[in-house]
């Protein structure tokens, strides 16, 4: 075993162990912190298989953005721990059908691409990953790219119009105006004799 | 000794050696982020007309190590109901990237640790990192003012962090690389060649949400003792407040060593390649280390400017900045550099 296959293999388990631990520890922010770490352990796989965009990339986004967003959320919720448990046992049969789908499906996809593909040539050391991606990204495949984003913004500009409500008690001040403010507008210095 | 290393395996060898590296450059990182804190008071002093610390050993220089040694003596108070692991993971958290980013760092031509081709990508992915530190802090430490705290933090960090995105997009846009040793390359040929005045409004925009991004003043409202005392360390003494200092200094003088890197040309020489063979002051006009210091000193100084300058943004005024402000800018910035590269418009984007 080399020392770079031993360090695969130190990710990988942390990686598979941290997967669990989101699922079995009792408190939410520990399950999402535990998320990150198996995302992260996923990253640091992806830069041992020289997929450097890839790696720093699910960090950036969704170490750096989504699980932040999702820790900000959970940290706000009051979750009561003996309730959560408690239909176990009713989702349990529907969880481990899920579960052998899910695995047979993975199974069988491993199972029928092994043999016929062979592992890729090593790329040449200054071919650059994030050249080769973006370059397949804008030409190739520009317009399912393009697409994409377009959906992403349609579903950013629904959400806000879903939860956008209009609220005319709230205290809003307009910035342009209070910066056009004068001192002439807000202050009066007034000139008074002392009174003895 | 060269034959106990010799009859050492490869891989060790290459680990005693990576090793190595990072000593030399966090020992000076450390120094220095000791010296910064030492600065801050001086320069703050000086610019309020008054004398700043100055009564351990000569002329005060020894107080950072009279300040490191109190605050390793202190105890370290654990609040009731707090997460115990967490609470002390925190500190920890927010340190750990804002040293590890100075692995891609170049401090001349060559001279860096990584020399990964993904640099800038590298960067901004542990900054954004940073954030889970203060989170946590916040909602380990069990109080309300170290989540109000942290819950200012983490909304300003993921503003301004789109922003800062984007002006790195605009920085590898010109120079067609991530890789930050090329960017510097790439800048090569005197002071109007560096990218601070094609990429103007867009170095404006990285060093503000620069300094936004690591919770300094004006923008310090994660700490804001005015109204939440402290922010997300109010519980937090000793060492584990010590390393979250150590963190907010070591981001201050990496946001400065980047834009110093991306905008202001690096170890760059800012004069003309034919002084360097002048006798005597010709080593000091080269291109070298001492430039990219002294670039990276300038704007750690320009932090400390605006603390003495500014006062606090109100929290909504923060976010007008960067959500309305700074992402439209450095859109509109993309699309026009966009264009000029596609179009080789001379002497921008050839």
């Amino acid at each position: 075993m080399t020392f770079t296959q031993f360090v695969f293999f130190v990710f990988a388990t942390v990686a598979v162990l941290s997967a669990v631990a989101v699922i079995t520890l009792r408190n939410p922010v520990h399950a999402v912190l535990a998320l990150v770490l198996a995302f992260f352990s996923a990253a640091a796989a992806w830069l041992l298989a020289e997929a450097e965009f890839l790696g720093i990339t699910l960090v950036l986004v969704y170490v750096g953005a989504v699980m932040v967003l999702f820790l900000f959320v959970v940290m706000m919720l009051d979750i009561n721990i003996a309730r959560m448990r408690e239909g176990f046992a009713r989702y349990f049969p529907v969880g481990l059908v899920v579960a052998l789908v899910m695995g047979a499906e993975l199974v069988l996809y491993v199972l029928s691409r092994a043999p016929e593909a062979p592992p890729p040539a090593p790329t040449p050391a200054e071919v650059s990953n994030t050249r080769m991606l973006g370059e397949a990204l804008y030409t190739q495949y520009l317009y399912p790219f393009e697409i994409a984003a377009l959906i992403l913004l349609v579903a950013i500009v629904a959400a806000i119009t879903l939860t956008l409500r209009r609220r005319p008690d709230t205290k809003y001040l307009n910035p342009a105006e209070q910066i056009r403010v004068r001192r002439e507008e807000r202050v009066r210095l007034v000139k008074m004799k002392s009174e003895s | 000794m060269t034959e106990l290393w010799t009859s050492l395996p490869e891989d060790l060898r290459t680990v005693v050696v990576i090793l190595l590296k990072i000593v030399a450059v966090l020992v000076p990182l450390m120094t220095a982020v000791a010296y910064t804190t030492f600065a801050e008071r001086k320069i703050i002093g000086y610019m309020q007309v008054r004398l700043g610390p100055n009564r351990v050993g000569p002329k005060g220089w020894l107080q950072p190590i009279a300040d490191a040694l109190k605050l390793l003596f202190k105890e370290v108070v654990v609040p009731t109901q707090s997460d115990r692991y967490l609470f002390f993971i925190a500190p920890i958290l927010s340190l750990g990237p804002s040293l590890a980013a100075w692995a891609v760092i170049p401090f001349n031509d060559g001279w860096v640790l990584a020399d990964i081709d993904a640099g800038l990508l590298y960067v901004l992915a542990l900054t954004s990192v940073g954030v889970y530190g203060i989170i946590i802090a916040g909602w380990a430490s069990n109080s309300k003012y170290a989540l109000l705290g942290a819950m200012r933090s983490a909304a300003q960090i993921v503003a301004y962090e789109i922003a800062m995105g984007f002006a790195l997009v605009c920085v590898l846009m010109a120079a067609g690389s991530l890789n930050l040793g090329d960017i510097v390359r790439g800048q090569q040929g005197g002071l109007l060649h560096w990218y601070w005045l094609p990429l103007l409004p867009i170095f404006g925009v990285y060093f503000i949400s620069g300094v936004a991004e690591t919770n300094r003043a004006p923008f310090d409202v994660a700490e804001g003792e005015s109204e939440i005392v402290a922010g997300f360390h109010v519980e937090y003494s000793g060492m584990a407040f010590a390393v979250f200092f150590l963190a907010e200094y070591a981001n201050m003088i990496l946001i400065s060593a980047l834009t110093a890197l991306m905008f202001w040309g690096g170890w760059l020489s800012p004069f003309p390649e034919s002084w360097s063979h002048w006798p005597m002051v010709g080593g000091v006009l080269d291109d070298g280390l001492h430039w990219f210091l002294l670039k990276t000193a300038f704007f750690l100084f320009c932090f400390l400017w605006f603390r003495a300058t500014f006062p606090r943004y109100r929290y909504d005024q923060i976010m007008r900045l960067g959500w309305k402000v700074f992402i439209p800018v450095t859109l509109v910035w993309i699309f026009l550099e966009g264009v000029a590269v596609a179009l080789k418009i001379e002497p921008w984007f050839a």
